[in-house]
């Protein structure tokens, strides 16, 4: 199913983390990880190879853990699917420091290009509302994005929540580190922390 | 489930208080968990101090990637479920191998001495063999006055040495649920 005016995944992406500042940005497993990449390397960067569905609950776990830094989720739709259940958890929570987006293109573009429910059925707006995330909205065009990415830094007003759907073109992958403990051990070190 | 936690509240057990103050001593601040009956107490324990976070999840996998967020934060945390939710993490236990970071979960024990409901045991049957598979280290205690030695072990191996651990406390500890009277 082709969309007209879909956004680009990489520009949206590198839009939103054009003046990222101090913030985290985990990326989950798939192409929401090639993007965070391509938008360029950073000692902030958590990438996920995989543990999917597990994105948004390190994002929590890591905006608990630093209440005054900005933590940005960035992932997609069949990932976001598998921890929808981390939503409510959020929406429990409310860190007001924690941002999550799910590029959504409606398929599992990793696997075949398989649809996902978000194609037929899923309204994950209203899903992240319902839990309790009353900061929830779609954004479709790039200047929404470019109005939205400084919100991302405010640490007192969230949690908020935004699905951007986006054209389901499987783009060129940027590979990022696969080594879990240089990413960890990098963003720790980043925040001061020294190994054990 | 309301047989058993009445009898914690009218008899509160000590052994909880311990696991409690170990948790304490070991500057453990995110405290995710699904609930148990067995846990209640220390549940309790955990949601009136200021010095934790108690997290409730909607299943168990949730906590441990909030640990692993947790550790690149700075923070330590500890994964109370049930036994029955050990199945539920299998593939999220990957993280404590590829991030080595200090997880520790404190597993309430069903399936097992005198267990009522046969749908408990399966998985708590395998509780053990599932951790082993996973790199997870496992220690059990089953009296009150062992529970102490066998949490801190646990917490010291975990928090000083990056060993991902599991502690099962058996039900033979906490009592098997009571159906019926």
């Amino acid at each position: 199913m082709s969309k007209a005016n879909l956004l680009e995944r990489r520009s949206v992406v590198s839009g939103l983390l054009a003046e990222r500042k101090d913030a985290i940005v985990v990326g989950g497993l798939g192409a929401s990880t090639y993007d965070i990449a391509a938008a360029g390397d950073h000692d902030r960067n958590f990438y996920l190879w995989g543990a999917m569905g597990g994105a948004v609950m390190i994002g929590l776990g890591i905006a608990l853990a630093q209440p005054k830094l900005p933590v940005v989720v960035i992932t997609g739709d069949g990932e976001m699917l598998m921890g929808i259940g981390s939503l409510a958890t959020v929406g429990l929570q409310k860190p007001e420091n924690l941002t999550i987006v799910v590029l959504d293109n409606e398929v599992y573009g990793e696997t075949g290009g398989q649809a996902s429910h978000t194609a037929a059925t899923v309204d994950l707006v209203g899903v992240a509302r319902s839990c309790g995330i009353a900061d929830a909205r779609a954004i479709a065009t790039m200047a929404d994005i470019e109005a939205f990415s400084p919100l991302m830094q405010d640490v007192s007003s969230g949690p908020r929540f935004v699905s951007i759907k986006i054209d389901s073109a499987n783009l060129e992958r940027v590979l990022s580190s696969r080594d879990g403990q240089f990413t960890v051990t990098r963003i720790r070190g980043a925040l001061g922390f020294g190994p054990i | 489930m309301h047989a058993r936690a009445d009898a914690l509240t009218e008899n509160a057990a000590s052994w909880p208080e311990d696991i409690f103050a170990i948790l304490q001593r070991f500057d453990v601040r995110q405290v995710p968990y699904v609930p148990d009956a067995g846990h209640s107490q220390l549940i309790e324990r955990v949601l009136g101090a200021s010095s934790m976070r108690a997290v409730p999840l909607t299943t168990e996998e949730e906590g441990v990637a909030l640990l692993a967020g947790a550790w690149a934060g700075g923070q330590r945390g500890v994964l109370l479920m049930q036994s029955s939710g050990v199945g539920n993490c299998v593939n999220m236990l990957s993280l404590t191998q590829i991030f080595r970071f200090p997880f520790l979960t404190l597993v309430t024990m069903r399936g097992e001495w005198g267990e009522f409901n046969p749908w408990q045991v399966p998985m708590g049957s395998s509780t053990q063999g599932v951790f082993e598979l996973s790199g997870i280290k496992v220690l059990r205690a089953s009296h009150p006055d062992e529970v102490r030695e066998v949490v801190e072990a646990a917490a010291g191996q975990a928090y000083n040495a990056c060993t991902p651990t599991a502690v099962l406390l058996s039900q033979r500890l906490i009592g098997a649920k009571v159906f019926t009277k």
